[in-house]
């Protein structure tokens, strides 16, 4: 089942996307095809299973408290589309 | 306004970054103040492909903390996704603890104003994230042109500490996380400096008619950088919502900015543009499972606490619980007033000198205990100098204030100005002598019953010696040779 436009509106809002009326449309129908697809997963019978935190049967993956070298200031600014001030320079955003 | 009709409900939500030497899922350095993007690397900048490694020291003091603040410790927690999009974090999401924090259910007493009562205010938990970058606008965030963004700051271990609506004035607020921040300082995990926003905190505030159970509408209250922002931003806030249905509004639940410079708070954001953050568990990062070995073995490196502490010094060393709880409000100071005691062990006598004369100067100064330049040793040497008498107690707290200014020591002073009591009573006599031989009309003032006079008499013994001559003795023999008159 489709999403309805307000839907798609809410979270293209929050990806900060700006969509096309037309392309409104056919993400309802394309994000509904996938949570339909996923919605099979309701079907199943989930009494007695534990919920899961992470596929891989691994706990306590941890790195001792020690300090590496930090990338050179010119790499981490190479993608930035504006630079000022060796920072990030970006638009006003509230 | 007539306030004492409502009651105010209040919650805080306190961040705190940990001292950690390096950030929470990858090895930059997290030392404030550095220059701009010096600690970054591809994982907290938010490059694909990139995985993030949990620092076991957080874990560690996020344990120490959740049992300081009795806590239970989950043996089971995990890490989530919080979505949002926004430049301080360039990954478009925190990582933090979502349904699965790693402490839960604990509580501190603090000690109400006035009465010496205490109120326990509860923990409903603690939480393990990361911080965000800054942002540098140009001017105000509402009218900057654009903003510079240095990611130093991203990933920097915090906790998310967050209290029970159990508060009901700006005082209580206050008292809590004044408290909160001395036992973080002691713990030894944070440096808890509100300046410096390592140790930041956001008030959940609502009113309610007394009597009433169903909780008002309420807001939410950031951006205060003190205690005192914090202390009137509240009041000022619970005034606002009671003046709204005083004069028959409703409160819009929103987000609301404290305006130092106007004293007020601004609306910042209302419900309807809350954030919807879709947290789901983040699969970079494994849970964490912490057995009864790994917690016991955290408590039992637990310091003492300021309320063990004050207790102690309350019952071992028979201070009042003000002198107590004054001497234990921070870390430094306790470790001074203890290391004076082993030095000189007379705790009040200790006490009445910390509290007033180094009080008094270190606040005249604008400094705090660990600059102070007086050793306990030197202490103590003043301390025995006055108890055996070698100095009065007048001299003494002059001789402090040069051992304050100069770090010197008390024997060197003395020695160097001059400053021995005079106890040697033939040296006394004469000047009591001197004294009554020069002021005929006093001594006839006493003869006539004016009891004043003597005390004049001895000031001015006093003052011929310099202040050195011994008080006791100055006035034994004063009262002896006036007697025989």
């Amino acid at each position: 089942m489709a999403l309805t436009i307000k839907e798609v509106e809410h979270v293209a809002l929050l990806a900060r996307l700006n969509l096309s009326p037309g392309e409104k449309e056919l993400f309802a129908q394309q994000l509904g095809a996938i949570l339909e697809y996923f919605g099979r997963l309701n079907h199943l019978s989930t009494d007695g299973v534990e919920p899961l935190a992470h596929v891989l049967p691994l706990a306590n993956v941890m790195r001792d408290d020690e300090i590496w070298t930090p990338l050179d200031k010119e790499d981490i600014l190479a993608n930035a589309p504006l630079e000022e001030e060796g920072q990030f320079r970006v638009p006003r955003i509230v | 306004m007539s306030r004492s009709k409502y009651e105010a409900v209040i919650g805080l939500e306190v961040h705190v970054e940990l001292k950690t030497n390096s950030k929470a899922f990858c090895g930059c350095a997290t030392s404030f103040g550095a220059e701009p993007n010096t600690n970054v690397c591809p994982i907290c900048l938010g490059m694909p492909g990139t995985l993030p490694v949990l620092n076991r020291q957080m874990v560690e003091y996020a344990i120490k903390t959740g049992l300081a603040l009795n806590c239970r410790i989950a043996e089971f927690c995990k890490f989530d996704r919080k979505n949002y999009y926004y430049p301080d974090l360039p990954k478009n999401y925190q990582i933090s603890q979502y349904d699965l924090p790693i402490a839960i259910g604990g509580k501190l007493d603090i000690e109400i104003e006035g009465d010496g009562a205490s109120k326990t205010i509860g923990i409903t938990r603690v939480h393990m994230e990361e911080d965000a970058g800054k942002l540098v606008h140009q001017g105000n965030i509402m009218t900057t042109p654009y903003s510079l963004v240095d990611l130093n700051r991203a990933g920097t271990p915090l906790l998310e500490i967050v209290s029970e609506p159990d508060m009901s004035s700006g005082a209580e607020a206050r008292r809590y996380v004044e408290k909160l921040r001395a036992i973080l300082l002691f713990l030894e995990v944070s440096d808890c400096k509100m300046e410096e926003g390592s140790l930041r905190c956001d008030a959940n505030i609502s009113v309610r008619p007394n009597g009433q159970t169903k909780l008002g509408t309420k807001a939410e209250i950031k951006n205060m950088n003190s205690f005192r922002a914090l202390e009137r931003a509240v009041e000022y806030e619970i005034d606002r919502q009671i003046k709204i249905l005083e004069e028959g509004g409703t409160i819009i639940q929103d987000t609301r900015t404290w305006d130092e410079v106007q004293q007020i708070t601004l609306s910042m954001r209302s419900k309807e543009e809350a954030h919807d953050y879709r947290y789901f568990p983040d699969p970079d990062l494994m849970p964490l499972k912490i057995d009864q070995a790994w917690t016991e073995r955290v408590r039992a490196s637990l310091p003492e606490l300021p309320d063990q502490a004050c207790l102690r010094l309350v019952e071992e060393y028979n201070l009042s619980q003000y002198d107590a709880a004054l001497l234990t409000a921070t870390k430094d100071g306790l470790e001074y007033f203890d290391a004076c005691v082993r030095q000189y062990p007379q705790p009040k006598v200790v006490a009445n000198w910390i509290m007033g004369e180094l009080a008094r100067l270190l606040n005249q100064n604008n400094m705090e205990i660990k600059d102070c330049r007086i050793t306990p040793h030197a202490l103590s040497q003043l301390l025995t100098l006055l108890e055996k008498g070698t100095i009065s107690g007048k001299i003494a707290k002059k001789v402090f204030e040069e051992m304050f200014q100069t770090g010197a020591l008390p024997d060197k002073i003395i020695e160097e100005q001059g400053l021995v009591q005079i106890s040697d009573e033939a040296g006394i006599l004469a000047i009591v002598k001197e004294v009554i031989n020069a002021n005929p009309k006093v001594v006839d003032d006493f003869k006539n019953g004016k009891g004043k006079a003597a005390g004049f008499l001895v000031g001015q013994v006093m003052k011929a010696s310099k202040g050195k001559a011994n008080p006791e003795i100055a006035n034994r023999l004063l009262n002896e040779e006036l007697s025989r008159l």
